[in-house]
């Protein structure tokens, strides 16, 4: 409940955030979503299950799925990366942030 | 041929790619390590396709890993004539860049050879997070050529292009959340008719496939494309015109036969919503005064045509379908560099300031010509018989509005293609006066009086593609039997599952 809460809370103020015209907000927007979705796939392996997934340690049914956590952490790195690029495009051409781009 | 070599498909580009970057060799060292591989991935996708020519499959667990959690590397025939055409594009497209110059960038030959590393693996990976990853890799180095020469206006279209992509790759990602929450697993291979029985995987993989339409241009979601592509180097739009909206289409042709099975209760949505990407393409294209932008707009409504043939999913439909996709590839990539040949040498693709280039450039006219009948469907053409097939696919599965827009937009088509041939071939000279605003790289201001010359290297690609599309024209049966294998494999998966599964 509370991590469907938060990815509702959280897409909301992307796309608050993608509406707006400067690229900077825009990319915060982007930021949001990414979060959101990483969220979805966390939820995707069940959050009832929380001991280390590892054999001999825990039993199958107790341990958490760490299919998703590996999901999470490649999406992460990409989102970061394309993060930086837009940043980048962000801060090359700044003046048409706020005029109407033809 | 040991499938465990399979990965080297994608691992070998990536290494050369690194190499260039770490170690700047000389020009004519970059320019062969730059075209090498793709050479290499041709030789080797023919191989390929001889081997699966009558329906086998390949498949390796990447790192051996067991069945089930391992990343799967599967090559059926389907993927096969993907691998193939995608290299020879790299090949062509790539010589056409060393020809005008735009590997001289820095970073331009890693570039493109990590993207073709991210086309390759996205044809061959049998795993739908793993897809994400590699549609990633293809995505990530085409942000940077689209932006690479710098100018506002292709910086601003530089980000419509990133923030589209980003936000489609989030939704898919979102609808690879949604999958596994509800299957469990992201395997294709496990996940095979899966949606067509759990409606909580089906709207998973619908978000999946909205997310591919909108990466491969579908109407109501295909401004992107035509405001981001004519606003980067010739060379680079061909590449991608050829690679990125295909690896979308070619993953919703697998998604949906594998994971959907088929299913028949969502094929209407397709046939409206393709019909009208078709009409809606072509006739974006009437208002439009540039060589490329026109060519873009064609391209739109050319993606219609091609997912018709999934939207059909009878046999006959599906076969015309991947014939399309691969006429397409070839024959667009051909447009784009046989008009980029003429703006790179004449700085320009207005079509009021182009004209009577067929005069001094009989070839490439020619090239352009057989090119543009084959686009709009006229036989000997390869794009008479994908037409033809398609057509039929369609009336045959009674799909009788389909059929007729098809018809009624290649005579668009036709009709816009002499629009270009009329401004830019035909016609009067224009003064030979060089205009203020365009930048002053090609050429130099000096020499406008003399008309220039369209080199001959800038020549060759944009022919040897035309040339390769008649040929499939005059030989159409190989690439129909071919089409015919892959379509059989699309329709009953059992195979390819059981590929994927070990």
């Amino acid at each position: 409940m509370t991590l469907a809460i938060t990815i509702g809370v959280l897409v909301f103020g992307a796309v608050f955030l993608m509406l707006q015209r400067g690229l900077v907000r825009i990319i915060l927007g982007f930021v949001m979503l990414g979060h959101a979705v990483n969220l979805m796939l966390m939820s995707a392996g069940g959050t009832f299950r929380r001991a280390q997934p590892l054999l001999g340690y825990n039993d199958a049914d107790v341990a958490s799925d760490p299919l998703p956590q590996a999901f999470v952490l490649t999406a992460i790195v990409i989102a970061f990366s394309i993060t930086i690029y837009m940043l980048t495009l962000a801060a090359t051409g700044s003046d048409d942030d706020t005029e109407d781009a033809s | 041929m040991t499938t465990a070599l399979l990965p080297l498909l994608v691992a070998a580009p990536l290494t050369v790619a690194g190499i260039l970057v770490l170690t700047r060799p000389p020009l004519w060292l970059s320019r062969t390590l730059l075209l090498a591989p793709s050479a290499a991935s041709l030789v080797i996708s023919t191989a390929l396709l001889w081997v699966t020519r009558d329906g086998e499959i390949l498949s390796h667990n990447v790192a051996l890993w067991a069945d089930g959690i391992s990343i799967p590397f599967v090559v059926d025939t389907f993927s096969a004539l993907m691998l193939w055409t995608t290299s020879l594009l790299v090949l062509v497209c790539g010589a056409f860049a060393v020809a005008v110059g735009d590997d001289k960038a820095s970073y331009f030959g890693p570039l493109v050879l990590v993207l073709s590393a991210g086309v390759t693996g996205a044809l061959m990976t049998g795993d739908l997070f793993n897809l994400f990853v590699f549609i990633e890799v293809m995505l990530l180095p085409a942000y940077g050529l689209l932006a690479m020469l710098g100018s506002l206006r292709r910086l601003r279209s530089g980000r419509i292009y990133v923030t589209l992509n980003l936000l489609t790759s989030t939704v898919f990602l979102a609808g690879v959340a949604l999958v596994y929450g509800a299957a469990g697993t992201v395997n294709i291979g496990q996940l095979a008719g899966a949606a067509s029985e759990s409606p909580m995987v089906a709207v998973g993989m619908g978000v999946v496939i909205l997310a591919l339409s909108v990466k491969s241009a579908v109407v109501p979601v295909h401004g992107w494309l035509a405001r981001t592509y004519p606003s980067t180097s010739p060379a680079v739009t061909a590449l991608f015109s050829g690679l990125h909206t295909k690896i979308a289409i070619y993953a919703i042709y697998r998604l949906y036969a594998v994971v959907f099975d088929g299913d028949s209760t969502y094929l209407w949505i397709g046939v409206v919503v393709f019909s009208a990407t078709m009409l809606v393409g072509v006739l974006g294209a009437v208002g439009e005064d540039t060589t490329r932008s026109i060519l873009v707009f064609h391209m739109v409504s050319q993606i219609g045509y091609i997912l018709l043939g999934v939207a059909l999913f009878t046999e006959l439909g599906l076969i015309a379908g991947i014939f399309y996709l691969i006429h397409h590839m070839i024959v667009k990539a051909s447009l784009f560099l046989s008009t980029g040949a003429i703006e790179h040498t004449h700085g320009t693709g207005a079509l009021n300031r182009l004209g009577g280039i067929a005069r001094h450039e009989p070839l490439l006219a020619i090239a352009f010509m057989a090119a543009a009948l084959s686009l709009a469907g006229l036989p000997p053409f390869s794009g008479f018989v994908a037409k033809l097939t398609l057509v039929a696919g369609a009336f045959q599965a009674g799909e009788w509005m389909a059929a007729a827009v098809a018809v009624a937009v290649s005579l668009f088509t036709l009709m816009s293609m002499l629009k270009i041939w009329g401004g830019v071939f035909w016609g009067k000279e224009p003064e030979p006066k060089r205009p203020v605003d365009e930048p002053h790289e090609a050429g130099g201001s000096t020499t406008v009086l003399v008309r220039p010359k369209v080199p001959t290297s800038l020549l060759l690609p944009g022919v040897v593609l035309a040339a390769t599309t008649l040929c499939i024209g005059l030989g159409a049966t190989v690439l129909l039997d071919l089409s015919a294998t892959a379509a059989a494999n699309l329709l009953d998966t059992s195979t390819y599952v059981e590929a994927v599964l070990g």
